[in-house]
């Protein structure tokens, strides 16, 4: 059997409709590089038969010369955040294990509208609340990535860490992933891939399981530049079932990819020197402004007062929302039911749900709950939303005098499995740099910049304008057409 | 401002979470570990800002006024919203009796 596990997506699904291979030897290759790397536990369930039937579906409509989607026989994989019709989605909690959906999300249906299947849920950070993917139910994920001379298990951020996982170990080609502040970023970082956030809105939320819902936004991860903008054309689009769903246009982003930066001016924010920040981390800064201005774009500083209140005012919003959404798992409608015998129907509540959500979901939950209580919500909640406010200003006004903003993704490269768990402030700073733009709403991607000393990948993040993704997938080729970043994980799982 | 482990149980039980003796002594110093960290957003100058709750400029929609708009979020649809209820009874979730 042929291996396909190198190709990315376009390359899947040009080989596809070349007649070059057939979708079902793809995943087929796919589906055992899945069944293979169970030491990794990026996926919570498997689903081979639907990559193989999206597959067929594939191979019969080119036999017929039908139309092929964009992503026709493409097997993907599917954060287990995304309500999938018939498969079990957890949102890595016990509280939600076993249950099944009626209803399929949007943004899955619109990926099989386009021709891709599914290779199988993927694991995270349970409720999406981590950025390390140790918080799940499941257990956490390894990182195919290790530090040159060592064997410890190192993190794939998170919360989307089985995506990254998987992307990065080529057992899934491409993998959709959720940003509520840095969760495709920082794990695209991690592990050397690719990762965009879209405008606020470009995606659908509906069927995807809520964490913040104004913060909430799907997007694609991928190995390539190209790879996320084909797919998260499949992705994106108008949604009458999402209240903020954007009534726009979804431009043909993949056709209109260019490198050339000429006449494009990019912000250098003076704020992300930060104290404590890797020597690496600010050598490939460097490095990309270099690569930019090669590109033919025009370095510009600018500043960003608010930067360093976008984090605390962050932990204050995300968890308020949180705490409300995640009110609905009660133990009556769907998932786990906890009920003692004799107990009432408020005894069956709190017992549920201390059986069912994990230790960084309750400590949100509380954290949400004092901070919107009477008394406590206009000292915490109000004053956090007056900072956003503050927050997504600073870009307004910096967009005066450039087009786009290029930073790094996180402050470090990877940490060991195990080695931040004890110290949940120490972990929260890991999205220091990526949280402002999700503040913001703003269009946001991760590309590979190179590895740093010890062998592990770093990421430079480019911030856009709202709506104007063109821009930053744009300037993300440019990095990495230069960064010529190829290297991938040496095989041990 | 900071919480001790009775307010820490308060909120819990309007969090509607169960929380035994030792878990809410864990809790305490990290729930206030992270308020005080909040607590620098306090420095921060505010005047004339109105709080921001929907961060891109958009529009609630209107619907036609019309049953079932849309097939998937419309009525009709009791076995499956029951579908992955724990206690399904009769066409209705069950719960413990509520009253006596």
């Amino acid at each position: 059997m042929t291996d396909f596990t190198s190709l990315g997506v376009k390359a899947i699904r040009d080989g596809v409709a070349g007649g070059d291979f057939t979708a079902r030897e793809v995943a087929e290759s796919f589906n055992a590089a899945v069944a293979g790397a169970a030491e990794l536990n990026a996926f919570i369930v498997t689903t081979p038969e639907h990559a193989l039937a999206a597959a067929d579906a594939a191979d019969a409509a080119r036999a017929d010369g039908k139309a092929m989607g964009p992503m026709a026989g493409v097997p993907i994989g599917m954060k287990d955040l995304f309500a999938t019709q018939g498969t079990q989605t957890t949102a890595a909690s016990h509280i939600l294990e076993g249950f099944t959906p009626e209803y399929e999300s949007t943004v899955s249906q619109n990926l099989w509208n386009a021709g891709a299947g599914m290779l199988g849920k993927l694991n995270l950070d349970q409720f999406a609340m981590g950025s390390s993917n140790e918080t799940s139910h499941f257990g956490n994920v390894s990182s195919p990535w290790r530090k040159e001379g060592t064997n410890s298990a190192m993190s794939p951020g998170g919360s989307s860490g089985g995506s990254s996982t998987a992307v990065a170990a080529r057992i899934a080609p491409a993998a959709t992933g959720t940003d509520t502040g840095g969760s495709i970023r920082q794990p695209a970082a991690f592990t050397g891939i690719c990762g965009i956030k879209p405008t606020y809105g470009r995606c659908s939320r509906w069927g995807v399981v809520a964490f913040a819902s104004s913060l909430d936004q799907a997007g694609p991860m991928a190995r390539s530049v190209e790879d996320c903008a084909i797919m998260l054309g499949a992705m994106a689009g108008f949604d009458a079932k999402d209240a903020t769903s954007l009534q726009m246009d979804v431009p043909d982003w993949e056709g209109a990819l260019s490198s050339d930066l000429k006449g494009k001016k990019v912000g250098i924010p003076k704020e992300y020197r930060m104290d404590g920040t890797d020597e690496a981390i600010l050598a490939s800064w460097e490095q990309g402004k270099a690569w930019l201005k090669d590109a033919g774009a025009e370095i510009v500083d600018i500043s960003l007062p608010h930067t360093k209140y976008a984090l605390p005012a962050y932990y204050i919003i995300a968890p308020a929302e949180a705490s409300s959404n995640l009110a609905r798992y009660d133990g009556v409608r769907y998932g786990l039911r906890d009920l003692p015998e004799g107990a009432g129907l408020q005894d069956m509540y709190a017992e549920t749900r201390a059986a069912g959500f994990g230790d960084e979901v309750k400590r949100r939950i509380l954290i949400g709950t004092y901070v919107l209580s009477a008394g406590f919500y206009d000292a915490y909640y109000t004053q956090a939303q007056k900072v956003r406010a503050l927050v997504a200003r600073d870009f307004e006004q910096a967009w005066v005098d450039c087009d786009l903003i290029l930073a790094p993704t996180t402050p470090t490269a990877s940490f060991p499995l195990g080695s931040l768990t004890d110290d949940p402030l120490t972990m929260y700073l890991n999205d220091v740099f990526a949280v402002p733009a999700s503040l913001a709403g703003l269009p946001a991607m991760s590309v590979p910049a190179g590895l740093n000393p010890d062998g592990l990948p770093l990421g430079l993040q480019i911030v856009g304008k709202p709506f104007d993704e063109q821009t930053v997938l744009d300037a993300g080729l440019a990095i990495e057409q230069r960064a010529g970043f190829t290297n991938a994980p040496e095989k041990w799982w | 401002m900071s919480v001790d482990k009775q307010t820490v149980a308060k909120i819990a039980s309007l969090a509607r979470i169960k929380m035994g003796d030792d878990e809410l002594e864990q809790m305490v110093p990290e729930l206030n570990a992270i308020l005080d960290w909040v607590e620098q957003l306090g420095e921060v100058d505010v005047t004339g800002i109105e709080p921001m709750s929907a961060v891109i400029p958009n529009a609630l929609r209107l619907r036609d006024d019309v049953v079932d708009a849309d097939p998937k979020t419309g009525g009709g649809k009791r076995d499956a919203v029951l579908a992955n209820a724990p206690a399904a009874e009769h066409g209705f979730f069950g719960v413990p009796k509520v009253i006596e």
